[in-house]
């Protein structure tokens, strides 16, 4: 487990404090965006359905390096433990995304 | 180190890795007419290969320099500890293949730490690529340091000791929902290669993830590795070798023998036994009994093969 200590808890700090910044500004569209947690090799939750203009941010919480590819869409970097990415989706349709690394781990988008 | 209690300080570096050497518990495989059998521990494994020469050789695979989490926080150590084993063994073989995951992360100073320690064997390594060490955004890091003189994203062949030696890549262009991968334009090559060869030369068959099905559910295998197997079918002797899994697996089917290699990084479950394939956090008193290195000898002219696994510490 992770313990505490204070540069953690500055960072959360300042973090915070960010985010109590950007707030009033991101505030309708921070309702919308969505999160995908890579836990175990799985995509969670495996299928999502979101609005157009949805943000998704996908976090690699494994000890292992991990990818999100939707083939001609969108292609992150190698996620090591604890890295993220984002995609904002502008058009609808159907967005089957995979890890190019562990190409068994699947998971999909469905944007109306 | 080993964890082993040598007593006074007054014990030599020399004997302290003799006795790291002999503390392992590893076991001589004989394969005779398609059934494996176990020839004893390491010490007197090693001793049987030492009364009949043959040639011999080392796998070493999953290094994952660059791993610091809690399953190993030093895998660059553990990879030096299986280099200092290999350099204290008693005959030195004949050269090293290593069945990729080199580094964990595709990063320059990853490779060069992998090959400042590796080169310690002043050992010949043929190297085959694991999905880790092509994740570099151009994928060029591994092919410009391993990539000379090799076809397509690495793979390439050899003879030594009479046995032909085939180097595989099936861990580029994966597809979604796939396994492993060669691809046809490999496949090619394979047959190519092979066309002309003697049936009776024995050959071995070296990639990072199984080519055969080990468990799918978690991508361990190749979907077009029952394509390369095809391909070797007519031969005598078929030896398989394969990283990617980290732990010791075997098969025996017909004149084929399947083995996968310990990693020298950290352990990981077998099929099924945990909720995913990430690596296994073991007491650290038993890590090193699950790394490894596994030495595999040829007799000449026998259709045998002996496969000696050397956990870093037994
Ligand atoms: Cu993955």
């Amino acid at each position: 487990m992770k313990t505490l200590n204070r540069r953690d808890f500055g960072v959360d700090l300042g973090l915070a404090l960010a985010a109590a910044i950007l707030l009033p500004a991101t505030k309708a569209r921070a309702d919308n965006d969505l999160e995908v947690h890579i836990d175990n090799f799985v995509f969670q939750p495996p299928e999502l359905k979101i609005k157009v203009g949805t943000t998704v941010t996908w976090t690699n919480r494994d000890d292992i390096p991990h990818t999100v590819v939707s083939a001609g869409k969108f292609r992150s970097k190698t996620l090591d433990t604890d890295d993220k990415f984002s995609f904002t989706f502008t058009n609808a349709g159907d967005y089957k995304y995979f890890c190019s690394l562990h190409p068994h781990m699947t998971g999909m988008i469905k944007v109306e | 180190m080993s964890g082993h209690d040598h007593g006074d300080d007054g014990v030599s570096r020399r004997k302290v890795l003799e006795c790291m050497t002999w503390a392992g518990t590893g076991v001589l495989w004989t394969i005779t007419g398609g059934v494996p059998r176990s020839l004893g521990i390491i010490d007197s494994a090693q001793a049987a290969t030492a009364a009949a020469p043959g040639m011999t050789f080392l796998q070493i695979s999953d290094s994952h320099v660059g791993f610091d989490k809690p399953a190993n926080p030093n895998a660059l150590g553990t990879l030096e500890e299986a280099v200092n084993k290999i350099n204290a063994m008693p005959a030195k073989p004949s050269f090293m293949i290593h069945t990729g995951d080199i580094t964990h992360l595709s990063k320059a100073a990853e490779f060069d730490n992998a090959e400042r320690i590796i080169s310690q064997t002043k050992l010949d390594v043929h190297y085959v690529p694991g999905e880790h060490d092509f994740i570099d955004e151009e994928v060029k890091l591994y092919r410009e340091r391993y990539g000379r003189g090799t076809k397509g994203h690495g793979w390439y062949s050899f003879d030594a000791g009479g046995v032909h030696f085939i180097g595989l890549v099936n861990v580029v262009d994966l597809k979604a929902g796939g396994l492993g991968n060669l691809g046809a334009e490999q496949l090619a090559w394979l047959e190519d290669d092979l066309r002309g060869k003697s049936k009776s030369m024995p050959v071995v068959l070296f990639a990072h993830i199984p080519l055969w099905t080990v468990y799918p559910e978690w991508g361990w295998g190749t979907e077009d590795g029952g394509r390369a197997l095809e391909l070797v079918k007519g031969f005598g002797s078929v030896t398989v070798l394969n990283g990617h899994i980290h732990q010791v697996m075997q098969k025996v089917e017909g004149n084929v023998t399947f083995h996968t290699a310990r990693s020298t990084a950290f352990p990981q479950p077998a099929p099924g036994a945990a909720p995913s394939p990430g690596p296994m956090k073991v007491e650290d008193a038993k890590l090193r009994s699950m790394l490894g290195v596994a030495s595999v000898n040829f007799k000449q002219n026998e259709q045998r093969l002996a496969i000696i696994d050397t956990p870093l510490q037994g």
